[in-house]
């Protein structure tokens, strides 16, 4: 368990240091992630993205217990297309966050051994969570159901 | 004390060993399904615990002759606790085709009756009525264990009084 | 009809797959597991969630800073008031607020009574899944439910509403307490003190319970920070990691507690930090009305108009110990009247994601066994 520090950290793959933690070109997520592990960051915290106006930066949170120290790696995406690699090598609770995030979102977390979506019908239209979507959808969507059938 | 099958009997009459009592046959049945209400155990949210909170030791719904039953095909009365969202609607519209007539359904909880103010969220379906037929609403984030109770209440009159349930 | 030639089929029929929801009385809420069986033996299960996905994420970026503490409150319905205190602790960071000690002091002895209900919702329906709705375990239950009915009927007088109390403010709490609440939650107190021995006595000495707890379910403490596991899952695998002490918020840097920690890592270890839990809960309680401080107990009062208050711009974490773990609150604000973007760091979501790693080879009945012991609430988990 060696010291952290973040800041030579975030030099050394191109990125730089915000006050909640690093952010990181794309290419350079999985290192990060693995240094931070390597360092002694092994608990794995959440996966989010946000819609900004250049695309969607995602945000893993890794946290070293016994320093108790959190650090949120974040990342961006472009808007048409937003792939990212997926922590799931790295950190097996990324699981469940990253289908969460493809299915509310669309980003596509490459290497996911199991994108399906999560919250929604496996069928559903669209991306709830992003902006252009609206939240007020009209109670017209039915999913298809035999009990449905006269 | 009045001898309970006297409401409900047309006429009684006890000599040493039994008695006879003689009843209309719609008011014999109604009699037995409202004593014996058994609901589905189909709380989805928070409403499940007050539901929960009313079968338990100080409410006790048991008296009432109601049990909660896990299976569609032993239950009477569906008590939809809790917001239906739109992947659980086609499993509540099964599990209601899956029970048996006579049948009614109660729908307990503001986010039931009308979907609460998750009303326009793309994933939720604004009150179970849309998926099912209701014969209760009860109101409430969450009904208090005596509002439901009264809620039952409300569908034993209703079956004694009113229609038989869903045509 | 033309007659069908016999065949022998074979006896052994390989995986069976079968779905265990989302309408089932263990499931603790709408989960659906599909598994696979070989037997009675799960070779592999698969939680599908969703069920109850009511999208508050995305009503939390239409709804107003003063709005939406009561909201939360829906999530983990079984203990609502830590959702409305990780979102206000949270935006009170972001916005810089300051809470009054008193408010605070507030605001934690609330949380605390909640977490002590919870626990005893989880004790009881832990009762049914292990014994049987209309068995042995009906007893635990209405015996749990009977202690936490008191804890409610205190929660009604304090705030008007058994649980979705609505306390927590950003910037304190919302109802005072008053000398005989005081008094009554000091009775309260001793009361379920002196129920957790007969509680134990039901459940932990309970040999059956024992056998069938014990070595169920093991999550090793690699494990358990790969997944990312948290709250008593966590502290039952040996690390000891809470945070009330890891990130103190409101009144606990002032209070003295113990956080119970196991190394099994079994569902018997779970149970027992749990029900340590409660008695630390009823340590804190006490000391909280010992030395509950004087003064206003919030400093903004809840605007009538939702778009008059903002919050500044900005991106802040900020995560209570709920009854079932972490719960986090990442909050991005662009300085307008209603969060940007709002993510709920679900405890329930996380300890949900070790079951396809824990479940093989489990019998049936103790994946509800484990199911019980991850404590989950759908709700927490949808959102």
């Amino acid at each position: 368990m060696g010291s952290l520090d973040l800041e030579a950290l975030a030099q050394g793959m191109g990125g730089k240091v915000h006050p909640l933690g690093i952010d990181v070109p794309r290419e350079a997520l999985l290192p990060a992630l693995t240094a931070l592990r390597e360092a002694g960051c092994r608990y794995y915290l959440l996966c989010t993205v946000t819609e900004v106006a250049s695309g969607f930066e995602v945000v893993h949170g890794v946290r070293d217990v016994e320093a108790n120290r959190t650090v949120f790696v974040k990342t961006g995406t472009g808007k048409d297309d937003p792939r990212v690699p997926s922590a799931v090598p790295v950190f097996a609770g990324a699981n469940w966050f990253e289908r969460e995030m493809l299915d509310l979102f669309g980003v596509v977390f490459e290497g996911h051994p199991d994108p399906r979506r999560l919250m929604m019908p496996d069928d559903y239209p669209g991306y709830p969570l992003r902006k252009d979507f609206p939240m007020a959808t009209p109670w017209g969507y039915r999913p298809a159901t035999d009990a449905e059938a006269p | 004390m009045t001898d309970p099958l006297q409401e409900v009997a047309d006429e009684v009459v006890r000599f040493p060993g039994g008695g006879v009592a003689l009843f209309r046959s719609d008011r014999l049945f109604k009699w037995a399904q409202t004593g014996s209400l058994w609901p589905l155990t189909f709380g989805l949210a928070c409403c499940a615990i007050e539901m929960m909170a009313t079968f338990a030791g100080r409410f006790d719904l048991d008296r009432f002759g109601m049990i909660l039953r896990p299976s569609p095909r032993q239950a009477d009365v569906m008590l939809v606790a809790g917001t239906v969202t739109i992947k659980m609607a086609p499993r509540i519209r099964t599990l209601y085709d899956q029970m048996a007539h006579p049948k009614w359904v109660v729908s307990m909880g503001s986010c039931a009756n009308s979907g609460d103010h998750y009303r326009h969220v793309y994933s939720v379906v604004p009150g179970v009525d849309h998926v099912v037929p209701v014969d209760v609403y009860i109101p409430g984030c969450p009904p208090t264990p005596e509002a439901l109770m009264e809620g039952l209440f409300v569908l034993q009159r209703k079956i004694r009084e009113g229609t038989d349930g869903v045509a | 009809m033309a007659e069908a030639p016999l065949q022998v089929v074979e006896r052994d029929f390989g995986e069976l797959a079968m779905h265990m929801g989302p309408q089932h009385p263990s499931t603790h809420g709408v989960l659906r597991l599909t598994l696979r069986l070989r037997g009675e033996t799960v070779v592999a299960a698969d939680p599908g969630i969703g069920f109850l996905h009511r999208g508050v994420e995305k009503l939390s970026e239409s709804l107003g800073w003063e709005q939406l503490a009561p909201v939360y409150e829906r999530d983990d319905y079984v203990a609502p008031t830590f959702n409305s205190l990780g979102f206000c602790v949270a935006a009170e960071r972001l916005g810089g607020i300051q809470v009054p000690r008193r408010g605070a002091w507030l605001r934690t002895l609330t949380a605390e009574l909640t977490r002590i209900a919870s626990h005893l919702v989880w004790l009881g329906t832990w009762g049914l899944d292990l014994g049987g709705a209309l068995g042995g375990g009906t007893t635990l239950y209405m015996y749990c439910f009977r202690e936490r009915e008191k804890i409610l009927d205190w929660l009604e007088a304090h705030t008007g509403t058994r649980f979705h109390t609505n306390v927590n403010l950003i910037g304190g709490a919302r109802y005072d307490l008053t000398p005989e609440l005081a008094r009554s939650a000091r009775v309260l107190m001793n009361g379920i003190e002196a129920a957790i021995p007969e509680l134990w006595g039901m459940s932990g000495d309970s040999s059956i319970l024992r056998d069938r707890t014990r070595g169920i379910g093991v999550i090793s403490p690699e494990l358990a920070q790969a997944v990312g596991v948290t709250g008593p899952v966590l502290r039952g695998s040996g690390i000891a990691f809470d945070v009330r002490q890891a990130a103190p918020y409101d009144a606990y840097p002032e209070l003295q507690f113990d956080v119970p920690v196991r190394r099994e890592g079994d569902a018997f270890a779970r149970f027992q930090v749990r029900m340590e839990e409660i008695l630390q809960s009823v340590r804190l309680v006490r000391q909280i009305l010992d030395g509950l401080p004087r003064g206003p107990i919030f400093t903004r009062r809840p605007l009538k108009n939702p778009k008059a208050s903002k919050l500044p711009a900005g991106e802040a974490y900020a995560a209570v110990e709920s009854a079932r773990g972490e719960l986090g609150f990442y909050l991005v604000s662009d300085g307008s009247w209603r969060p940007y973007r709002l993510k709920i760091h679900a405890p329930s979501f996380a300890n949900l994601q070790v079951i396809p790693h824990v479940a093989p080879g489990l019998l049936v009945a103790d994946l509800v066994a484990l199911l019980g012991s991850l404590d989950p609430v759908l709700g927490d988990v949808d959102r």
